[in-house]
């Protein structure tokens, strides 16, 4: 269902055109990283931690080197480390530093899986066996697995050289790589004022993306100290950047092709093998492959940040809330970097409070690196932020609904870092909820089955980045237009991309091909990620087809011998204004143009368009006996600007649903004493499975985001952060007590409804 | 992980030579789908791994006058796909049928799932409770054991040197007899059991005349609740009767806390398990 | 390495997608690397290498399995049947066409492994229920849609 708010017409736009990789994915024949076969290539493989926290007291590679089939082994000693002058001082955050150091331990490890060596060899069983030849003398040191661990005092330290941020301050010996506030207002003169203050503290494990595609990576070094790097990532032109600081060779010397990508949400930003890979070539003259299975995904790659996060808000006796106090703790993992900005933008955003005060923080403990998940540290706050919404309308008996739009956001609301709204979606995502089937719908509380139901809602919110894109495109001489782009494809963007060339071009949208192509190819492309591709690449393409049509009535006007002020295009047609005897189609023009072939290029550098809101109701099933619960109905509402492709959209909706529902229900890192994830499967790391899930409607709400010709706004990201406070409310509503802790699995809730009675 | 060469032998006989000649460096394949797992997880070494599925008697089903028989490595789905097993052995196939997904259900047997002896296997209960015999042949010749013997450890079995098991035997039952399975997982398919009870139940003239319970999950091996099995022995299956089954099964099971279950939340699961699997294998006589 | 020097390759003759092949295997490997290394197809994909995501189904004799865990020797004389072989050349498979009308695919890398089975799904049965559809393809992950585009995808193809 798509609610237009604006209503314009649109040919090419909003339709479900078969997005053009299609036959090639399900046919088998689209080339994921792991497909990659060039002639004579090595298989690389790579020697982890087993231990948590510890000192490399001796690393001895011999064994492996001289074993039969092995052709080069490298360790950290092989990656430059140049001096803190010319790499960046290790000091600070997100330092070239760390991430080399991620990439390959130098002389700590930090968590289990952390990579120190490496291998390259002629199959798989053998570049294993290797690997397991290599011997490592390891220093044990104390580990801390969470934020209460890690911020105690006497912790052990894990980056010993780093000083932290603290609201301005260095400070030296700490595990809180950043501590950052954000102020509004004046909180505690407004707290004072509140008729009623709420507060509630959230405690979430770590969760994964869970992308069914493990990591993988091919390089080659050449004789010229070019490296061909092949990978499924997010961004190619990132792991180019990445890349050239590890190794320390200039960018233009590496061109990374993306394969396509077998799922990422943020995970598949960072770079693991790609530099190994590299090496191991240069050290072999070969091609390598290397690949990550998946106890290695687990272990090592970076995983959703848990932690805790408590909310504080205070309203006046109508309901309208005065102030609202954040304390947000966020797990970085190894190295800095636990999203704690992004976590302070949203934790407030879906109302207008006028005081405000945001403490965050960035704390380091014994896991992998944190990497972006789905809307990254937005679902941690939502949880805090919307249970004492709920809890609060429990308490005074306001509809929840009616009391989420006495406080929404809207235009021209001041947010907690500082900027004023534009146009946003929000008021309109909350009354389409209320008029929605879902939440019209009876609640059967007491079934046959002789569970309990419940209802809960909740909104989230996530921003969507703009940065830079470029889009190239050529006119063939079948009337065709080929379009290059460098933003992977994870979910159909080379499709909505195409399209909105096509609605400017007035061709249909299968007559735009586009193609996503490597660094050498195409002018520099952020990453696939923070919802910024359908925005900005999108963007870039709608001003390469201004572009073309000027392109091409420039060339009509040299062929006609006219002014191109006499010439005008429109739906592939190409006519002069004053004689009507002067027509063609763009395939005539382009079989025979004057002066060249006709091309055009554009690219953007953008600002965030006006961020996403969702709103989402979730039914649930709960078995009082086991604690077992089952999702019965699910309806997610969304403002995404303009859908595009609108079954991509409803797709975004719907995955990010699932993956919310699997992290409030039962996904988890379940950590040993000694640091290290037990549950590295997918057996014990439980996501939804078909039989888990109902059948999850999508009500698309459009509200232009004036940033983007069409409107679009990012669709990608918000829809993973209300499902888990909407369970815990609904949760609430079943069974009278509240869950704080994710996941709220089944022993959960027997225990706590134990604890009731 | 350490090469291991393959042999398909078609006889049982050729099968022991083998299996006798690499000791504990060889073992069975069934279904795959748990030495598979293991031996590149590098839990154990093999130099050998004997593909049993060629040998007749290890795939076969047959129905004698007292007894079906059906081999240790017949796929799960070839006793569900049986319209007289299902009929005949619903507790049996309440297991088969949810053990992994479709594509498990293919190759996984109920022999190669007893084999692996994990406390939490959702197969031995069931055979358990339906009082199977394992055919078992080494060489020194055959032999015969109860299911419920079979398991002496997590991950062991009684199994010596060169034997293997043939296949399982369950007697034929009244048709006043029937049995139950039940587990519990956090999602709804692809789990391993957090704890799990089958229970079967036989009548004469409303009052149970026989009653089996065992559990899964909660103690190093699948336990044969005998105790909670008697207390019911000659009484109405009545609610409260049942109720005192299921609190004994309850005190019965040990389990321990790790990344599947709580020890409170087991010891919870089995006693409402234990309710629910009496009640239908109850309900199914019935019917 | 012991015994590295004795296990020798072992020659296996099987039909993949209709084509009879004779291929020489190492004992020890899986079915899902025999496919994608030995005989090159790579349309099956790897997940998880342990049997719980199905990325890698293929059919063996009609029956869908996880090749992950199963031996390469062991399909000695049997029909494979991976999603390769799907589409003919009159065209997608009624299952490949209504995933791509239904947008049942995101990533696309769980997808072959989705069309194996619920192309044998529909070859036993015809016309499942939401339920069954669930049901069968509780074997195969997801990270990306949700399944709810899945599902109405094999029910269109099951009309």
């Amino acid at each position: 269902m798509v609610l237009d708010v604006n209503k314009k017409k649109y040919k090419v736009i909003g339709t479900r055109p078969i997005r053009h990789d299609g036959y090639d994915k399900v046919t088998g024949r689209a080339q994921y990283g792991a497909d990659l076969k060039l002639p004579g290539m090595l298989i690389g493989a790579v020697l982890r931690s087993p231990h948590a926290h510890a000192r490399i007291k001796n690393l001895d590679t011999t064994d492996a080197e001289k074993m039969d089939g092995v052709f080069a082994v490298m360790t950290a000693k092989d990656l430059p480390r140049l001096t803190d002058a010319e790499r960046g001082n290790s000091e600070e955050s997100g330092s070239e530093k760390h991430l080399s150091e991620n990439v390959m331990a130098f002389d700590k490890v930090l968590y289990k899986g952390h990579v120190v060596a490496a291998v390259a060899a002629k199959d798989q069983n053998t570049a294993l066996e290797a690997v397991k030849k290599i011997k490592v003398e390891y220093q044990i040191l104390k580990s801390v697995t969470n934020v209460d661990q890690a911020m105690a005092p006497g912790a052990p330290i894990l980056l010993e050289d780093f000083s932290g941020d603290h609201l301005g301050k260095k400070v030296r010996k700490t595990n809180i790589a950043a501590h950052v506030r954000h102020n509004v207002g004046d909180v505690d003169a407004a707290f004072k004022k509140a008729e009623l203050i709420i507060e509630k503290e959230v405690n979430m494990q770590t969760v994964h993306q869970g992308y069914i595609e493990p990591h993988n990576a091919t390089a080659v070094w050449d004789e010229e100290d070019r490296i061909k790097v092949w990978t499924s990532t997010q961004g190619a032109f990132d792991v180019r950047d990445s890349v050239s600081k590890v190794l320390g060779l200039g960018v233009s010397r590496i061109r990374v092709t993306p394969m396509e990508i077998g799922g990422g949400f943020g995970g598949k930003i960072p770079i693991y093998l790609e530099p190994i890979a590299a090496v191991l070539s240069k050290k072999s003259r070969r091609p390598v492959k290397a690949m990550m299975n998946r106890t290695d995904v687990f272990d090592a790659t970076g995983p959703g940040p848990g932690g805790k996060v408590k909310v504080k808000i205070g309203i006046d006796s109508k309901g309208k809330m005065l102030a609202a106090y954040a304390d947000i703790r966020l797990e970085a993992g190894g190295y800095p970097e636990a999203f704690i900005e992004a976590a302070a933008k949203c934790v407030f955003s879906c109302y207008e409070i006028p005081s405000m005060r945001i403490d965050a923080y960035d704390v380091l403990v014994n896991k992998a690196s944190s990497a972006p998940y789905r809307a990254p540290a937005s679902p941690q706050v939502a949880f805090a932020t919307e249970t004492v919404v709920d809890e609060i309308c429990l308490q005074k008996k306001f509809d929840p609904i009616d009391f989420r739009l006495m406080n929404v956001a809207t235009k021209g609301t001041r947010t907690a870092l500082g900027p004023k709204y534009r146009t946003i979606g929000l008021q309109e995502c909350l009354e389409a909820a209320k008029n929605s089937d879902q939440w019209k719908s009876r609640l059967d509380s007491k079934p046959s089955s002789g569970k309990k139901r419940g209802r809960g809602i909740a909104s989230g919110y996530w921003f969507n980045i703009g940065f830079k894109s470029s889009v190239n495109l050529a006119l063939n001489s079948d009337g065709i237009v080929s379009l290059t782009e460098g933003s992977t494809d994870i979910g159909g963007t080379r499709a909505s991309i195409a399209m909105q060339a096509a609605e400017v071009l007035g061709i249909p949208a299968e007559n735009i091909r586009p193609t996503v192509v490597d660094t050498d190819s195409i002018g520099h492309t952020d990453v696939t990620g923070g919802s910024r591709t359908t925005y900005a690449t999108g963007y870039a393409a709608y001003k390469a087809a201004y572009k073309l049509i000027d392109e091409i009535i420039e060339k009509a006007a040299l062929k006609w011998d006219i002014n191109k002020n006499d010439v005008e295009y429109s739906d592939g047609v190409i006519k002069s204004k004053t004689d009507s005897a002067l027509t063609m189609t763009i395939q005539e023009i382009a079989s025979d143009s004057p002066g060249g072939p006709i091309v055009s290029s554009a690219s953007v550098d953008l600002e965030e368009a006006g961020g996403g809101f969702a709103v989402h109701i979730v039914d649930l099933e709960i078995d009082e006996e086991t604690g077992k619960t089952d999702v019965v109905n699910y309806t997610a509402i969304q403002d995404v600007g303009k859908a595009i492709h609108p079954s991509y959209v409803e797709g975004q909706m719907q995955g990010g649903a699932a993956q919310g529902i699997g992290w409030a229900l039962n996904e988890e890192y379940f950590m040993s004493d000694d640091g290290v994830m037990l549950n590295s499967s997918y057996l014990d790391y439980r996501m939804p499975i078909s039989l888990d899930l109902p059948m999850i409607n999508t009500i698309i709400v459009e509200v232009p985001s004036e940033e983007h010709p069409f409107g679009v706004r990012g669709v990608g990201e918000p829809p993973i952060v209300p499902p888990i406070p909407a369970i815990g409310n609904a949760i609430t509503n079943a069974l009278g007590l509240r869950l704080l802790s994710t996941p709220m699995k089944p022993s959960r809730i027997i225990e706590a409804l134990k604890k009731e009675n | 992980m350490h090469q291991f060469n393959y042999y398909a032998p078609e006889t049982i006989k050729d099968a022991i030579s083998v299996l006798d000649k690499h000791g504990d460096r060889a073992r069975c394949l069934a279904g795959g789908t748990d030495v598979l797992v293991q031996v590149r997880g590098e839990r154990f070494e093999l130099d050998a791994l004997v593909d049993v599925k060629n040998i007749p008697e290890l795939t076969q089903s047959v129905w004698t006058d007292t007894h079906f028989i059906f081999g240790a490595a017949a796929p799960c789905y070839q006793l569900y796909e049986d319209s007289k097993v299902c009929a005949t052995f619903p507790g049996i196939i309440d297991a088969a049928s949810l053990i992994g997904g479709i594509q498990i259900q293919s190759r996984a047997s109920l022999g190669g799932n007893l084999c692996n002896a994990s406390p939490s296997a959702d197969g031995i209960c069931p055979l358990i409770v339906h009082n199977t015999i394992c055919e078992i042949a080494g060489p020194k010749g055959t032999r015969e054991i109860l299911v419920e013997d079979f398991c002496k450890g997590p991950g062991k079995n009684v199994l010596e040197k060169g034997e293997f098991l043939i296949s399982l035997k369950i007697p034929l039952k009244s048709s006043n007899f029937s049995a139950s399975y039940e587990r519990f997982i956090p999602r709804n398919e692809m789990d391993i059991a957090v704890a799990a009870v089958a229970s079967s139940v036989e009548m004469d003239q409303g009052i149970i005349s026989k009653c089996r319970v065992a559990l899964a999950a909660v103690g190093p091996i699948p336990i044969y609740a005998k105790e909670a099995s008697n207390i019911i022995i000659g009484k109405e299956p009545s609610e409260q009767n049942i109720k005192l089954v299921a609190q004994k099964a309850q005190e019965i099971a040990s389990p321990i806390s790790d990344m599947r279950g709580t020890i409170d939340h087991r010891k919870d699961l089995i006693e409402v398990l234990t309710r629910r699997t009496m009640n239908k294998a109850i309900e199914r006589i019935g019917a | 390495m012991n015994n590295q020097g004795k296990v020798k390759k072992v020659a296996i003759s099987t039909t993949i997608n209709g084509e009879e092949m004779e291929i020489l295997v190492d004992p020890y490997i899986s079915l899902l690397e025999t496919l994608r290394e030995i005989v090159g197809i790579t349309g099956t994909k790897e997940g998880c290498n342990d049997g719980n995501c199905g990325a890698c189904t293929v059919s063996i004799d009609g029956r869908i399995v996880d090749s992950c865990l199963v031996l390469g020797v062991e399909v000695e004389g049997k029909k494979i049947e991976t999603v390769e072989g799907m589409a003919t050349s009159e065209g997608l498979h009624p299952l490949q066409q209504a995933f791509l009308e239904e947008a049942a695919l995101q990533c696309g890398i769980c997808t072959p492994g989705f069309l194996v089975s619920a192309k044998a799904l529909l070859d036993n049965e015809p016309k499942p229920s939401e339920e069954r559809i669930r049901h069968w393809l509780a074997g195969n992950l997801c990270r990306c849609t949700g399944y709810d585009k899945i599902v109405k995808a094999v029910k269109k193809a099951s009309n």
